[in-house]
């Protein structure tokens, strides 16, 4: 069995990932990118949908060409990048893993890690949802994967339930492609994906969308038959009598993200809310050295925020492995009224922060309030689906020592 | 001579090994593209003790003898047991007696290993036990077992001593000559000759009878609905958990699985008419399993443990016993039927039962043959091996470093080895191999697994179904 070493580790080669790699490459270390699928680029190089990159190439891209176009630059700055890996286990501490690989088992020792393995989708059984067990329940991002990426069709006529973002670019794709999509079934009032994709999505092509109502049981011996669906009240309880029946051969699945934190979790703090790792504004876990970033932290809206908090983490697991990192005091980020997911989590005071925060309930009107900092940001038309960004630079944390904490509430 | 055994679940496979052991050419006939895939798949999978079946039944019998036979058993068929032991749970004095009548019926069943344990001791086998709690009936020779294993292996090793398993036909009847099967007709116009004829049909028993024209008892259905957990929740289980068992059953369980995972159930809910297909879940069953573990477990009602729910049912009869009889109106037709639980525990012993005691009757000739082989080679998982023997395995042949189920670890090559062995759909796969099984269900790896079916079997991905034809996967290509 072979030996590896390398100055950084990354563990999944999403955006995250990719950036990180490329960005502690730039600072000048020894860089390996260990990927499970083939070729890196995670669920960029099945989104051929364009709209990624504005933010971090100043461009629009296609997902498939932002992934390629860090591919390019990675293997320029010399990262290593070693596909169809498993990790079988891995001392976090330690930052040693065992790995297997067609190519061969191996161990790889590090001096810092990237942990950037993004997130999955919930599965249906999960749910809890009432009825027999046939086939043609699938999650968006793997229907995705099949039309985009495999040319296979796995529906004749489907219900969507969940308006998340996968869902409705989902829906608008397989209609391109002659499925039937009886309509989008979402529990909540209000829809769980961005504006644009309602509209572009779903308006454009005559779908309907049913709001405050939720599929309550699959019925079907070998295939999937029909689905039924009910309204629900504020509770999400259903209400009786209120149930009909859609007759489909296919239930796809937009109920969310879960950040894939479960290989190392025993080792690393989870927010319960985020349901990703905790991490500082530099990317850092509850353990020295080992940095996180992406969709394994909060799951982010945008690729854009996910590459530049993995270009963050990169640069610092690569000062880190230097010994050159200077960390400073830390202060933990706390929730205030109406915030959801919010990143990072704790603030070192050496790094300017960026923050991401989510509604917990949308809002007309709204300010973002940085309690201690006495800073605020006004907005409009807050919805829980689109991330609120605030940067604030490192000069002006100074308040946070004596206070010991950020608290961050909307109003 | 051949035999016919008719049903593929844990019952027929095992008695179709039996009887490889004799000169008789053995046929194990099952409808569903894949052994095990009835009643067996969908149960607590627990070997029980056997202290709670009423003395003199059959099934109390079977039962404690069954549980016996189970170490040697997965020796030779290399299906995994744990022997986790089992707990029954009361809450005070006033419960008491239910243990105690529970540990006497125990003992005039032969079963050992059995006591009445105290508070302290409690919390020390099982720590997480709601503190309700202060008395148990602890058994341990009770365990956990991967039921269809026993099945698939069962058919395997048929197969490996010259019988024949057929999967995907169903028999439909028979030709009779003078009292006797002669002939067994299966869907798609096949016809075996038969010597001997196994009705072992599980919840079709008394249609495959009556389709010979044999009457038998009537089975009426009773739904179990479970909930699986992601093996975090393992962390709070170490045993078989059960509450005092009532009329209706041994109650709804917390039971940890042998890879890992812990299931919570079942309920115990008659079904009106007599549906064998309807394995559907329900809002109130669901929410009543979930209920009963988090009395017994405290924190195990927990959304983030959930991986998936399912049901079973279980074949039941006035009698409330195991039928297990040669035809009244065939001389060479025997009826295995109403195998209700302890069914699983069980079958190894109904097995020996059936061929010492039932088969004699039918003036069929039992000489051994020399040259039965009751092992079948082990079936290699990665996940067991230490990572050195994977290094060496990978050196040899690279598919077994190339993970298709990451969460729990299955290579491609234990996958091709499944379909060599006889896997047919995704669930073939999944079952033999536990990939897809994991807490991400599949969402990652049923796409590559469909993949290497097509591959190995030579078909179309739309060729492919979850479990059977009609379960299909995708309905064609995007483009050509
Ligand atoms: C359908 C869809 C549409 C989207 N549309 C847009 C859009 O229009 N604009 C936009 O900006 N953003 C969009 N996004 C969001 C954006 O694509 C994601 O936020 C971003 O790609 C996430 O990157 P990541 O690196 O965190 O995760 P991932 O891309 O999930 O990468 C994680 C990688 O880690 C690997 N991995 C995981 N665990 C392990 C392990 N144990 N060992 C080895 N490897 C592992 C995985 O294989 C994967 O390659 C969209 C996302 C989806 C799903
Ligand atoms: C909820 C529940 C929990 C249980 N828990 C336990 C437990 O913890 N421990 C225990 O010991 N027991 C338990 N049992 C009992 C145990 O599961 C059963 O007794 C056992 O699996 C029965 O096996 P079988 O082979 O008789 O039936 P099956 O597995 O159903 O096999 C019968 C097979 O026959 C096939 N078949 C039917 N008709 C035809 C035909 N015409 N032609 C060809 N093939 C045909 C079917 O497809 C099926 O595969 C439980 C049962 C249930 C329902």
């Amino acid at each position: 069995m072979k030996r590896l070493t390398t100055d950084v580790l990354v563990i999944g080669g999403g955006a995250a990932g990719m950036s990180s790699a490329l960005s502690a490459a730039k600072a000048g270390v020894g860089v390996t990118l260990l990927e499970r699928e083939p070729v890196a680029g995670g669920v960029l190089n099945q989104c051929i949908h364009n709209g990624f990159g504005l933010q971090f190439y100043h461009e629009e891209l296609t997902g498939p060409e932002f992934a390629s176009r860090l591919q390019r630059e990675m293997s320029e700055e010399g990262v290593s990048m070693i596909g169809e890996c498993y990790i079988r286990h891995i001392d976090v501490k330690e930052k040693k893993a065992t790995v297997l690989s067609p190519k061969g088992a191996f161990e790889i020792s590090a001096r810092a890690l990237v942990i950037s393995s993004g997130a999955r989708e919930r599965p249906f059984g999960s749910l809890l949802i009432q009825g027999h067990r046939p086939s043609g329940i699938l999650p968006a991002g793997v229907v995705q994967r099949y039309v985009n990426l495999e040319n296979y069709l796995p529906a004749r006529r489907a219900v969507v339930l969940g308006s998340g973002d996968i869902g409705l670019i989902m829906a608008r794709r397989l209609t391109l492609e002659g499925v039937e999509i009886v309509a989008v079934i979402e529990r909540m009032p209000y829809p769980g994906g961005l504006t644009r994709n309602i509209v572009q999505c779903l308006e454009d092509y005559g779908i309907p969308l049913v709001l405050s109502t939720t599929v309550t049981k699959v019925i079907g011996r070998g295939r999937l038959e029909e689905v039924e669906i009910s309204k629900v009240d504020e509770r999400f309880v259903p209400i009786f009598g209120t149930s009909s029946r859609l007759k489909v051969d296919t239930l796809i699945l937009s109920a969310g993200l879960l950040p894939q934190v479960e290989d190392f979790d025993d080792d690393l703090t989870v927010d319960p809310i985020n349901r990703g790792f905790v991490v500082s504004n530099t990317g850092e876990s509850s353990v020295e050295g080992v940095f996180a970033a992406g969709n394994n932290v909060a799951v982010y809206d945008l690729v854009d925020y996910v590459a530049a908090e993995g270009w963050i983490a990169g640069r610092h697991a690569a000062l880190y492995a230097l010994g050159k990192n200077t960390p400073g005091k830390k202060v933990p980020v706390v929730r205030g009224d109406n915030v959801g997911v919010v990143a990072p989590g704790i603030v070192d005071m050496e790094e300017h922060v960026r923050l991401y925060v989510r509604l917990k309930n949308p809002m007309e009107e709204g300010t973002l309030i940085l309690k201690e900092l006495g800073l605020e940001k006004s907005f409009s038309y807050g919805v829980p689906s689109e991330m609120i960004q605030m940067v604030i630079n490192k000069e002006k944390l100074m308040p946070l020592i004596d206070a010991g904490r950020l608290t961050v509430e909307v109003h | 001579m051949q035999a016919v055994v008719i049903g593929g679940g844990v019952v027929g496979s095992l008695i179709a090994r039996e009887l490889s052991r004799f000169r008789i050419k053995v046929v194990l006939v099952e409808k569903s593209e894949d052994i095990g895939q009835g009643v067996t798949k969908a149960n607590s999978a627990i070997l029980h003790g056997g202290y709670d079946d009423p003395p003199g039944t059959l099934r109390a019998r079977l039962c404690a003898s069954g549980n016996l036979m189970f170490d040697e058993l997965s020796e030779e068929l290399r299906f995994p047991i744990r022997r986790t032991g089992s707990i029954v749970v009361a809450k005070d004095r006033s419960e008491l007696p239910k243990l105690e009548e529970l540990l006497q019926n125990g003992i005039n069943n032969g079963v050992k290993d059995l006591k009445i344990v105290g508070r302290d001791e409690l919390r020390e086998l099982e720590p997480h036990i709601s503190r309700d709690f202060r008395y148990a009936l602890f058994c341990g020779s009770a365990g956990i077992t991967e039921p269809w294993m026993v099945a698939i292996a069962s058919a395997i090793n048929v197969a490996a001593n010259g019988g024949e398993v057929v999967t995907g036909e169903e028999v439909i009847g028979g030709r009779i000559y003078e009292g006797r099967v002669t002939e067994v007709f299966l869907s798609s116009g096949r016809k075996l000759k038969a010597d001997l004829v196994i009705n072992a049909a599980g919840l079709f028993y008394e249609k495959v009878a009556s389709a010979f024209g044999v009457s038998v008892p009537s089975v009426y259905l009773r739904k179990g609905e479970y909930i699986l957990l992601d093996k975090k929740a393992s962390e709070l289980v170490n045993m078989i958990i059960f509450p005092i068992p009532t009329a209706a059953g041994k109650g709804k369980l917390v039971v940890p699985t042998v890879d890992g995972g812990v299931l919570l159930g079942p309920t115990s809910v008659e079904l009106p008419g007599f549906s064998p297909e309807d394995v559907s879940t329900t809002d109130s069953g669901l929410a009543s399993v979930r209920e009963s573990g988090e009395n017994l477990i405290p924190g195990i009602d927990n959304p983030k443990f959930f991986i998936k729910s399912f049901a079973g049912l279980r074949p039941e009869t006035v009698q409330k016993d195991f039928y297990i009889r040669r035809a009244e109106e065939l001389a060479n037709f025997i009826t295995v039927g109403a195998i209700r639980s302890p069914g699983l525990t069980a079958a190894p012993a109904i097995a020996e039962f059936v061929i010492n005691t039932i088969v004699p009757e039918t003036g069929i000739d039992l000489t051994r043959r020399d040259d039965f082989t009751p092992g079948i080679e082990e079936r290699i998982r990665i996940k067991e091996l230490p990572v050195r023997e994977v290094s060496r395995l990978i050196d040899e042949n690279p598919s077994y470093g190339r993970i298709v189920c990451q969460c729990n670890e299955v290579s491609e090559a234990e996958i091709v080895q499944a379909i060599r062995d006889g896997a047919r759909t995704i669930d073939g796969v999944k079952f033999r191999t536990r990939a897809g099984f994991g807490r991400c269900q599949g969402g990652f790896c049923s796409w590559n697994i469909a993949k290497i079916l097509a591959r190995e079997l030579k078909k179309d991905l739309s060729e492919i179904g979850q479990n059977s034809k009609e379960s299909w996967v995708v309905s064609g290509k995007v483009r050509q």
